[in-house]
């Protein structure tokens, strides 16, 4: 087999040179500070790797990971297979495609801040449209003072943000799927499921690793929305990681082990996404072969 | 130009310069003997040269936190175990 040429990479050096001054030399900060003490006026004082094991040992990290890893798996849970379901049930052709896009769309224009504040009041017992119906249906709901409830709201005030990213990303994917595909599948008198399991689904696939990562990161690094309904409450009931590693670094001034905290937090994304990225190419790659294989025969 | 409110330390600066020299030498790699091409290793996934060099340098992220989790300081132990790890990746995976 002949060896891929790279020298195409060379092109992508000035999109390096952007992610340095962006990415790169900020991320080489924290890793400095990561390894030092610091009591302001830029001075700093060496400690090497305490605040790391200081970090690993606290259990109030281990309680936020876990926070974030639990809202993590139920936003995906949800927020995929809905996303898909709303995506097969939206019109391919007519006025209503138009309608069904904005509509999509509209959640995502808002900003992080202004969802958070209107899911605050909106949920809220004494003026909040939801809170004060559930309360009136005689609901024992009030986010401010229940961690169950805390939870449900900033799970439901999620989906309803992001789900829309999902739909139009299958959407995306659905739209593309030429219809010699459905004319052979009505041909064969395949059923609806099957339809879906073996046209729908697989072409899919390319949009559904990009959704599944851009909905795990996110959900992931979520800081605004849960800061504004809860701000972190009741308790530490809903203190993830980032609301975390804020008060940490703003709130406390603790450089070192924010630093220290905010590169194990990035490893575990980082780890996270590649395995999702790894395990869906690659069954993404098996079915391109499959399918030239079974082609070929 | 004044880089002070970075912070750096000589260790820092070794620990970047290290990663930045381990990518500069997969270009040479890359240049003077083409081989990119990706291969399917014992966790039954495709990895290219770079693929492998990430997976080496995660994971041996990893394993010093597990050592410094588990063991604590010094890390001289986890650095001999991240090398030998490289070596089994570049090899097997």
């Amino acid at each position: 087999m002949k060896p891929w040429n790279n020298k195409a990479w060379l092109f992508v050096l000035p999109v390096l040179v952007l992610v340095a001054f962006s990415a790169i030399i900020p991320l080489m900060t924290v890793v400095n500070y990561s390894v030092q003490d610091s009591f302001g006026n830029n001075e700093f004082y060496w400690v090497g790797l305490e605040w790391f094991q200081e970090v690993l040992a606290s259990e109030r990290f281990h309680n936020s990971l876990m926070r974030n890893l639990l809202f993590s798996g139920i936003i995906l849970l949800i927020e995929i297979p809905l996303g898909i379901a709303v995506a097969l049930a939206m019109p391919r052709r007519g006025w209503g495609v138009s309608v069904c896009l904005v509509l999509m769309a509209l959640p995502l224009l808002i900003p992080w801040n202004v969802v958070g504040t209107i899911w605050q009041v909106f949920a809220r017992v004494d003026i909040g449209l939801l809170g004060h119906t559930l309360a009136a249906m005689g609901v024992d709901y009030n986010y401010t003072q229940d961690t169950l409830d805390a939870w449900i709201t900033l799970i439901v005030m999620d989906v309803w943000h992001w789900t829309s990213l999902v739909v139009l990303l299958c959407y995306s994917g659905l739209v593309s799927i030429p219809d010699a595909y459905y004319q052979a599948a009505r041909i064969d008198g395949a059923s609806r499921w099957a339809v879906f399991r073996y046209i729908q689904l697989p072409k899919m696939r390319r949009v559904l690793v990009i959704a599944v990562l851009l909905r795990f990161m996110d959900s992931f690094m979520i800081y605004t929305e849960p800061f504004v309904v809860t701000g972190g409450g009741p308790g530490n009931a809903t203190t993830f990681l980032s609301i975390d590693l804020v008060q940490m670094a703003i709130g406390q001034f603790d450089l070192g082990p924010a630093a220290a905290m905010s590169l194990v937090y990035f490893l575990i994304i980082l780890v996270i996404s590649w395995v999702f990225y790894t395990v869906m190419t690659q069954q993404d790659n098996e079915s391109v072969t499959d399918g030239r294989a079974g082609g070929g025969q | 130009m004044d880089l002070s409110w970075m912070a750096w330390t000589t260790p820092t600066a070794i620990f970047f310069a290290v990663i930045g020299s381990l990518i500069a030498l997969m270009c040479v790699w890359e240049a003077v003997s083409p081989g990119g091409q990706p291969r399917k290793g014992i966790l039954q996934f495709e990895t290219t040269r770079g693929d492998r060099l990430f997976v080496s340098l995660l994971g041996s992220a990893f394993i010093n936190l597990a050592w410094l989790a588990w063991a604590g300081p010094p890390l001289w132990g986890a650095l001999g175990v991240c090398v030998l790890f490289a070596v089994l990746v570049f090899l097997f995976v």
